[in-house]
Formats: structure tokens, sequence, C-alpha cells
């Protein structure tokens, strides 16, 4: 079976594909304060949401231009009332449509509103099994209400599926998660390692779990895996940071992957918007052809052009693309630089130093406290210049 | 000749989360589910089309030979409902 986003895309020249997948970051309001989120973390001082019009406008262009898959995410989608209007466009012009939501908000009215509507599945995600934890990560008390959510979705005929983002302060939970998600009657779930940008990239000596855990939790995966059978889908991810090869990130660049965030900026990953000396179009100002077509924000590092070495010459740059724009930026400070995840990256170190760190029983703590995304804390990282750069290892 | 998986009575439809529509910029049918699509060859298409969940599989086989008469059709399509249930995209009833 082949996912939306694993078309292989050729390199050497620039042909534009079709942007498959259409993420729709409706709002950066959430009611949930997690440590690991990608949310930008200036999300406070973006500008204003665009509404239900202009989102329904953008549905239609990107379907026009063949995306196919539909993200409802954000942020909170349910934060706002109009997602049952979006849903019911969506499956109108033909999107596989999918909620990605901490079921916060979700009530009897809106689900049934949703399969009316047409809405194709519905994401679930779970900060971890226990309900203390679960408070503690995500700053809310909404473990008991989730488990509520996970029975709607049920009861409303939609494949159960989890999503856990694992990381240091959760990972050794990593049975009770897997109890908890057979419990549920979950058909699919994907225990994702926390990767480090954003939130995440702020807390990341607090969520690097140490290759210990990753062992472990991933040998506990397995046998839980062979006991279920078919079942349950189950995807273990683990940290980029652990790999040698970095993540065909996005399947490149511009490639299947089109986010429109809440204040209407189109990127082309979710991280995007702190790239320096790029400017991102807004779907308030141009259509969607122009942006995926035309603007300099999508085509910067389309193809293998921008790449210098090792990724120029090395026969692997059609399967990785060279790694993570983003990830370069944040560590390297130059985004054009090979994805230091890459052992083959001169910077590679600063992968390694990090993860040499996370084998040290206590995470360093004293550096700084464990930062909440919260508005507070955005509007104040807002002021800080370069706030995604990482702390110096 | 290995005993088949699908009997010829056997009725077949599409699983719960997969979708079947044309895709215009595609130029083709493609079967949609969570967070991925599959295009489908025109024979593969025509044969998804017909599973209707009441239709057995060997009424497909007939009706697909009414539609393209001459061609003997049985092995190809059997064949093709067998690899889509072992790829999970149909179930069998």
């Amino acid at each position: 079976m082949q996912k939306a986003g694993s078309a292989p895309g050729k390199l050497g020249e620039t042909k534009v594909t079709k942007p498959l997948w259409l993420n729709a970051e409706i709002t950066f309001r959430c009611p949930l304060h997690c440590v690991y989120c990608y949310n930008p973390v200036d999300y406070a001082r973006s500008g204003p949401e665009l509404s239900t019009d202009e989102w329904l406008r953008v549905l239609r262009q990107a379907r026009e231009l063949g995306a196919v898959q539909l993200g409802i995410s954000g942020g909170e989608p349910l934060m706002r009332d109009d997602v049952e209007v979006m849903v019911a466009e969506a499956h109108r012009l033909g999107y596989y449509a999918n909620l990605l939501t901490s079921g916060v908000g979700l009530t009897e009215k809106r689900i049934a509103a949703f399969k009316e509507g047409g809405l194709d599945q519905i994401q679930l995600s779970f900060q971890d099994s226990t309900r203390e934890l679960n408070d503690f990560l995500s700053s809310t008390r909404t473990f008991e209400l989730k488990s509520k959510v996970a029975r709607l979705i049920k009861q409303y005929e939609y494949p159960m599926v989890l999503n856990v983002v694992l990381h240091r302060l959760n990972i050794d939970h990593i049975q009770a998660i897997l109890d908890m998600a057979e419990a549920m009657g979950a058909e699919h779930v994907e225990l994702a390692n926390t990767q480090y940008y954003a939130w995440a990239l702020l807390n990341r000596d607090q969520l690097l779990p140490s290759r210990e855990q990753l062992q472990r939790a991933e040998a506990i995966t397995n046998e839980f895996r062979a006991r279920v059978g078919s079942k349950m889908k189950l995807y273990f991810v683990v940290p980029d940071y652990y790999a040698n090869r970095p993540k065909a990130c996005m399947n490149g660049w511009g490639s299947v992957f089109l986010n429109i965030a809440a204040d209407g900026l189109a990127l082309p990953c979710h991280e995007a918007r702190m790239l320096p000396g790029l400017t991102f179009p807004n779907v308030r100002e141009h259509d969607v052809r122009w942006i995926w077509h035309e603007s300099p924000g999508f085509n910067a590092y389309r193809g293998d052009a921008w790449m210098k070495e090792p990724c120029r010459s090395c026969p692997e740059k059609t399967k990785d693309f060279g790694g993570c724009r983003c990830q370069a930026y944040m560590l390297t400070g130059d985004a054009t630089n090979a994805d230091p995840v890459c052992d083959l990256s001169p910077d590679h170190h600063l992968i390694a130093e990090v993860v040499d760190q996370a084998q040290i029983a206590q995470p360093r703590v004293s550096v700084h406290p464990i930062v909440f995304r919260d508005d507070k804390n955005s509007r104040k990282l807002s002021e800080e210049s370069r706030p995604e750069t990482a702390p110096a290892p | 000749m290995s005993e088949r998986r699908i009997a010829p009575d056997a009725v077949c439809s599409l699983e719960r989360q997969y979708r079947l529509q044309w895709e215009p910029a595609q130029e083709c049918y493609v079967l949609l589910y969570p967070e991925g699509m599959i295009k489908l060859s025109g024979s593969a298409a025509e044969i998804m089309k017909r599973l209707d969940g009441k239709t057995a599989a060997s009424g497909i086989v007939q009706n697909l030979e009414q539609a393209f008469p001459g061609v003997e059709l049985r092995e190809d399509v059997m064949d093709f409902l067998e690899v889509a249930h072992a790829k999970g995209w149909i179930r069998a009833g």
C-alpha cells in the first residue's frame, strides 16, 4: 500500500507535483498546553484566523490542484464552531477528511453532525495512559473526557485511531498505554516519538528519551503486536535523533504537502515559518495555485539545486532530500545544510552530543523548567528574537 | 491450482475506511483511505465499481463479461479480488 506521502519524487529536475495533502491548521487556540506541541512558539503574535468563507475558498482551490487528503487540525480544531461547515464542503468536494483532535469539545451533537457531513476519520490524541501524567503533560484534566470521546467515536462507527506522543516522561508507561489502546478497541495506534521542533525543542532536555528507554519500549511494542495480531495496526516511530540518516521530510519540499496555518500563511510544512530569508504567501493575498506553483517560498528547496555537500553528490539525496530544512536551520543556522541527523553531515556532532546527554539518568532539568505551550509563554517567546534556535549543547 | 480464499458466491464490499472515487487530477479511479491513496488501473476500477455489497463474485464476473464481451475474465477477476482482500481493501462475506 502506498501512503499519499510516499510517491517517489524525482530530483535533478524541478517538476512540480500535486499537493496531495492539505493540512488546515484552522486555529492555534487550544485548551491543552502540551510541552511538545509543534505549533510555532510565537503563535501568540500570528494574525487573525481565516474566516469560514476564506477556508472554504482554500478547500476549493486546493482540491482543484489535486489535493485529496484533508487534515483539519490546529491547535484544537474544535475550538471553532464552523468545523461542521468545513467538513460538509470538504466531503462535497471529494476530500478524504480527517479530523485531528484532542477530543476536547467533541460532543455527541458535533460528532453526529460530522458523520452526517461526511467526515471520514477522527484521530484522537492521548498524552498518556495514566490520568496523572496525562494531565501533567497536557496541563489540564482531560483524560476522563478523552475516554468518553473514544466511546463516542466507536458509537458513531468511526475507526478508533489513537495518536500517542512518546517522550522521556511517558515512554516507560508503554505497556499501560498499549493496554489502554486495546481496552478502548483501538484499531490503529501511532506511537510517535516527539520530534524536536517548536515547543518540543525548548523542552528537549526533558523530553528526549535514552537509548535504553527506546529499546525497551520498542521491545514491549513488538511483543504486544505479536499478541494482538492484525486487529490493531501499530506503528512505533523512533525519534530521528536516534537515526543515522535523516527522514525524507514532507517527502521533499513542496512535493505533496501543503500546510495552511490559522492566520492564512501557506507553508510547505508545519514549521517552515521560522526559516529566515523566505517570505511565505498568505491565502488572503494569493490563490493556492500561484502559491503552490509560483511562490518563491514553495520553490525555495524544490529539486536539488539548493543543496550543498555532502548532499549534492550523495546517492541518497533522491531518498531523503537532504532531510529537514527546518532542522538544518535550527541546529546549524543554515537551512541549506544537510540535516545534522545524517552522520555524513559535518554537523552531526550537534545531534550526537544531545543524544549522549540523554543517556545520563537525570535530565538537565535545572537548565530551565519545562515550558508549557500557553498564550503567556508564547507572548513572552514572541518578544525574543529567535526563540526556535536550540540552546547550545 | 491452489484453493481460493474468495469463493464464487462470496459477496465483496469495500472495507469501511476505503472510498472509491474518480480523481480528475489523477485521471483515474483511486481508493482513498486514511492518509493514503491507491491509483487503480482501468480494469481494477471496473471490478471495484461493481462491489456493491450485494452481488456475488461470480455475478461480478458475469457482469464484466457482458460489459466486455468475448473475453474470459473469471481468472483475472478472482485473482484481483484475492489481492484486494489480502491488502485489506475489501471484505468478503
